[in-house]
């Protein structure tokens, strides 16, 4: 009794902790601040998920959530001039309705929430029952890549959506190639190595214990970014199709296999369940490639085969 | 049992230097003081937490794993304070004199 | 009030601070974090709502979904801040133009 207590109150802090970061995060003056209170509450969103028995998606929230996007708030913050960084004084009437609106919210959304039956088993029946023919153990890969794959494939086309989205916009300003640190520069000869394999392992292990494509990709992006802070350039014979024929590796090898299959008499995504594991594998492996280069040329921000020592390429009929 | 124990102490202490770190966070007048503290008593705690964790674990393989973890935030973080300095010191902030 | 109910309650505030953050702040890169912070809030509820389970075996099926919502919403945040980027540079100032004060 006294055990279960204890950890509840380790919730209640948790949970104070989370809330108050977040209201920090938006009402603090200085923009740098808020960022780096927002990636401290990515990190403490982590804890969360681990206390809420969800491995998996502490890892993606701690590698995504809280460090890619941290990244790149940062990157996108250098960018912004100085001045602007403090906000405007708003109206108090303004500040106050907004905030009985959103009590009212947060009753009405509380009583949806606490009207639910404290039991409920969900899926998690049909999704042990048919574990065996899904050929992975972890119940979450399964989910993703088996049962629910078509929203992984989706979930693939909508990341390079963003990235070809990105692209289009043109590069706002080259980041200047300054001086790199030289402990920096031994940092990452000494880490992108070690992230490359931690990315294979999580990648292997996803099948069954906590891991899986979307952490390995994450963990690959991370050495792409690293990479990049350190004014790595990919040399300019692979930036054409080279790299485009990565970016789509992931996406394209789901839909060859969910076809493939269309082929030998089955439904669009269905495997035969004796070959299944090594196809998840397989289709693992693409996406994983693929979500860490997308999540990498994302913090990158523009084309690499595009030059542009000017300024950006869209408008030039009007801007120059 | 003792190794229960152990753990425990071993825990305790590696929190404790952790809430030290973090006081001279928050205490300290410049930042390479607070880098100074937070950087040392965050090692030695973690390092402390990881001797505990690896007592209590099923295999070699989890202590090779626990190492690892060590090993890597020791050099991520003894890099990062590295370049938080250098950087302060690019910008001109002056060490606090008394 | 279990762990499960106490982690629903905290996501429901954090998206009612956020949704107050998106309407309230003009700066861009303010609603963006507030966006992310919804998005905060919106997971913890279906993660902790997955916990209901009596044997200890949480749901996986909002795992997953909320594992896809996170890379989404890390792509939508790069998307937003590339757009961000590019009115700050064609106007000067990271607001959009109904909210400028001339």
């Amino acid at each position: 009794m006294e055990e279960i207590d204890l950890l509840l109150l380790f919730d209640a802090v948790l949970g104070f902790t989370l809330v108050w970061l977040a209201w920090q995060t938006l009402s603090s003056l200085d923009l740098f601040r808020a960022v780096v209170l927002f990636i401290a509450f990515g990190l403490l969103m982590a804890l969360a998920w681990v206390r809420l028995d969800a491995p998996d998606v502490a890892l993606a929230e701690a590698t995504i959530g809280a460090g890619l996007t941290g990244a790149l708030l940062l990157s996108a913050l250098a960018q912004l001039s100085a001045r602007q960084k403090h906000e405007s004084e708003t109206s108090l009437f303004l500040r106050l309705t907004l905030g009985v609106l959103m009590f009212f919210l947060l009753i009405g959304l509380g009583y949806i929430v606490f009207s639910l039956p404290p039991q409920a088993l969900g899926l998690s029946v049909e999704v042990a029952k048919n574990i065996e023919l899904s050929a992975v153990a972890n119940p979450v890969t399964a989910v993703l890549i088996n049962y629910r794959s078509y929203d992984t494939l989706l979930e693939l086309g909508v990341l390079l959506l963003a990235l070809l989205a990105v692209w289009s916009l043109g590069s706002a300003s080259t980041r200047k190639s300054a001086f790199v640190n030289p402990v920096l520069d031994l940092l990452t000869r000494i880490l992108v190595p070690v992230f490359i394999l931690v990315s294979g392992y999580l990648l292997w292990v996803g099948a069954f214990a906590p891991g899986g494509a979307f952490q390995a990709g994450a963990v690959l992006a991370a050495a792409g970014v690293l990479l990049f802070l350190n004014d790595w350039h990919l040399e300019s014979k692979y930036t054409g199709f080279a790299l485009r024929s990565v970016l789509v590796i992931g996406l394209v090898m789901f839909i060859a296999i969910g076809f493939g299959f269309v082929f030998l008499d089955r439904v669009f995504l269905e495997y035969p369940p004796e070959l299944a594991g090594g196809f998840i594998l397989l289709i693992e492996a693409a996406a994983s490639l693929s979500i860490g280069i997308i999540l990498a040329a994302l913090f990158l921000g523009r084309d690499p085969s595009v030059k542009s020592d000017s300024c950006s390429d869209i408008d030039t009929g009007v801007h120059k | 049992m003792i190794i229960d124990i152990v753990t425990g102490v071993l825990l305790l202490v590696g929190a404790l230097f952790f809430l030290a770190g973090t006081l001279g966070l928050l205490r300290f007048p410049d930042v390479y003081t607070r880098l100074h503290a937070l950087t040392k008593a965050d090692n030695v705690g973690l390092g402390l937490i990881v001797i505990a964790l690896m007592l209590q674990a099923d295999s070699w393989f989890v202590v090779g794993k626990l190492l690892l973890i060590w090993i890597l935030i020791l050099l991520a973080g003894s890099g990062v304070a590295h370049l938080v300095a250098s950087t302060a010191q690019k910008r001109g902030l002056k060490p606090w004199k008394k | 009030m279990t762990p499960v109910f106490l982690y629903a309650l905290v996501g429901i505030v954090l998206f009612s601070i956020g949704l107050y953050g998106l309407i309230l702040y003009k700066h861009l890169l303010r609603k963006i974090l507030a966006i992310n912070i919804m998005g905060s809030g919106v997971f913890l509820v279906m993660v902790a709502l997955a916990a209901r389970t009596e044997e200890g075996v949480p749901d996986a099926v909002p795992h997953a979904m909320v594992i896809t919502g996170i890379v989404v919403a890390v792509s939508a945040t790069a998307l937003a801040l590339a757009l961000m980027l590019r009115v700050n540079e064609k106007t000067g100032q990271a607001v959009l133009p109904e909210d400028r004060e001339t």
